[in-house]
């Protein structure tokens, strides 16, 4: 990250604890404690092993679904996007499957891959997928015709054309809709995890709430949140080091 | 090395593209014959078919009708020896100079020594470039990788398709020259489309001008005398391109 990325983290930072503290000081009320006793217990409950198993089972989710949705959104959105017939037989499919709220589908999922891991993961890698999928295959559509040309000429194959041209001209896409699937999949993972389970940040801030613990429950809420940061972080310095060329 | 004539052969090569309600002939019996170190120069008004005749002749357009034969063989799809330079230079935005410059080589498992790689980038002065990206290039700059990668595939036949036509005078000019210093010291014939009068009367020993009305040649002017870079001052240089100008000028 640059010195005037941080800068900007920090100064948002100081602006939310002030923020949040004038306004636990207007409520009054429990449910916003003053900021400071929520650092206190954040201390408190990194000290304790049982506070990382949560932790530790909320990344694997996240980074299992948002695995799997790369491993199976990228490669079929460069083969639809570089494929016009095939483009156009699967464009009902995604047209129709891409606006359903696959969040809905949490029971029918829970039922068929049970509430462990695996069904969670589903449910994760079957939201990010979509969006993935269609900002690789849109990525994908805009290469210039000169570029195809040019590669045929210099004696590429179909091969080359995917590894030469149609990943480097997607890769920037790829990048940008993993940034937004972390908002998503994060959003999604606190859904999951309120459910039928006993390990990760979302059971961690519904059983705090439950026990009237506000503290503890905005340590979980935090923590969740610098998981998301983190890994937008990750896909954002990647993009940089792997698109330098998109930034000129 | 091939026999005059023989070397490069379009016979009766007609294109016809078709969109789902009609049908647009572009190019309508063409015949044209290259001998080995020859530059042809083809000229037309916009919309002539220019291009598409050397994308065909460079085997990445299909013929509806006729065949490009590149030393006796029907071409069908492209050729090792016949390297092409596009009108935006078909340059890699996502891979520095160094890696567009080898990309041909490295696709067609060419070997190529750093000494070779070299005297490339010195030939056409692009040294201390390998680490940009084309987007930090200046036109001429990004012209000349591009025919640096064209030349390092050592290329008996050059296709350029208006490689100059997005420079400034002065650097096109530069250009030009180098084109031709390049052409005097290696093996290898070139066709350059372009849509400049002075150019082709520069750079063609032969001017094929297209029909966009018949869709087919309109005349074959011959140029003796081009080469040198003093041809730009010769008073024929002159009568030449007022005379191309008038074809030219007759059919727009």
């Amino acid at each position: 990250m640059k010195r005037r990325g941080i800068a900007v983290y920090a100064a948002t930072i100081i602006l939310i604890y002030f923020a949040w503290y004038a306004l636990s000081l207007l409520l009054g009320s429990n449910i916003l404690p003053d900021p400071f006793k929520v650092f206190v217990r954040g201390f408190e409950e990194i000290a304790t092993g049982a506070f990382w198993v949560h932790v530790e089972a909320s990344i694997l989710r996240l980074f299992a679904g948002l695995f799997f949705a790369f491993i199976l959104a990228v490669p079929a959105g460069l083969i639809l996007g570089s494929n016009e017939k095939l483009d156009r037989l699967f464009a009902p499919l995604i047209y129709l499957g891409y606006p359903i709220p696959k969040v809905v589908l949490m029971p029918v999922i829970f039922v068929l891959f049970g509430l462990g891991d695996t069904g969670k993961i589903v449910l994760l890698t079957m939201i990010v997928f979509f969006q993935l999928l269609i900002t690789t295959r849109d990525s994908a559509r805009k290469i210039d015709r000169e570029i195809t040309y040019s590669l045929k000429s210099l004696g590429g194959t179909r091969m080359d054309f995917f590894l030469h041209v149609v990943w480097p001209v997607s890769l920037p896409g790829i990048f940008t809709s993993l940034r937004i699937g972390v908002g998503t999949a994060v959003a999604v993972l606190f859904l999951v995890e309120s459910i039928a389970t006993s390990e990760g940040l979302g059971f961690y801030i519904i059983d705090a709430w439950g026990r009237a613990e506000y503290a503890t429950m905005f340590v979980g809420i935090i923590a969740l949140s610098i998981i998301g940061i983190v890994m937008y972080e990750i896909f954002e310095l990647l993009e940089r080091k792997f698109c330098k060329w998109k930034n000129l | 090395m091939a026999t005059s004539g023989r070397f490069l052969s379009v016979e009766g090569l007609s294109k016809t593209f078709q969109s789902e309600n009609q049908t647009k002939a572009v190019l309508e019996g063409i015949d044209l014959e290259l001998a080995f170190r020859d530059c042809l120069a083809v000229v037309g008004p916009s919309g002539c078919g220019k291009t598409t005749l050397l994308l065909a002749i460079a085997g990445l357009l299909t013929p509806t009708l006729g065949t490009v034969r590149f030393k006796g063989n029907p071409l069908a799809a492209p050729e090792r020896r016949i390297a092409l330079v596009l009108q935006h230079y078909g340059l890699f935005p996502w891979k520095t100079v160094a890696a567009n410059i080898t990309l041909g080589a490295r696709l067609q498992r060419i070997d190529v020594s750093e000494k070779r790689l070299a005297s490339v980038k010195k030939e056409l002065d692009i040294e201390g470039l390998d680490h940009l990206y084309p987007a930090q290039l200046s036109g001429g700059q990004r012209q000349r990788v591009a025919l640096a990668r064209a030349l390092l595939l050592n290329p008996l036949l050059l296709l350029l398709d208006e490689p100059f036509a997005a420079i400034d005078t002065v650097t096109r000019e530069r250009l030009q020259n180098n084109l031709l210093a390049v052409f005097a010291q290696r093996r290898f014939s070139f066709i350059i489309v372009t849509h400049n009068i002075e150019e082709a009367v520069f750079l063609g020993q032969r001017i094929v001008v297209l029909d966009n009305g018949t869709h087919g040649i309109k005349t074959v002017m011959e140029n003796p005398g081009m080469g040198s870079v003093h041809y730009r001052n010769d008073p024929v240089f002159f009568e030449r391109t007022r005379q191309l100008r008038g074809i030219l000028e007759g059919l727009e």
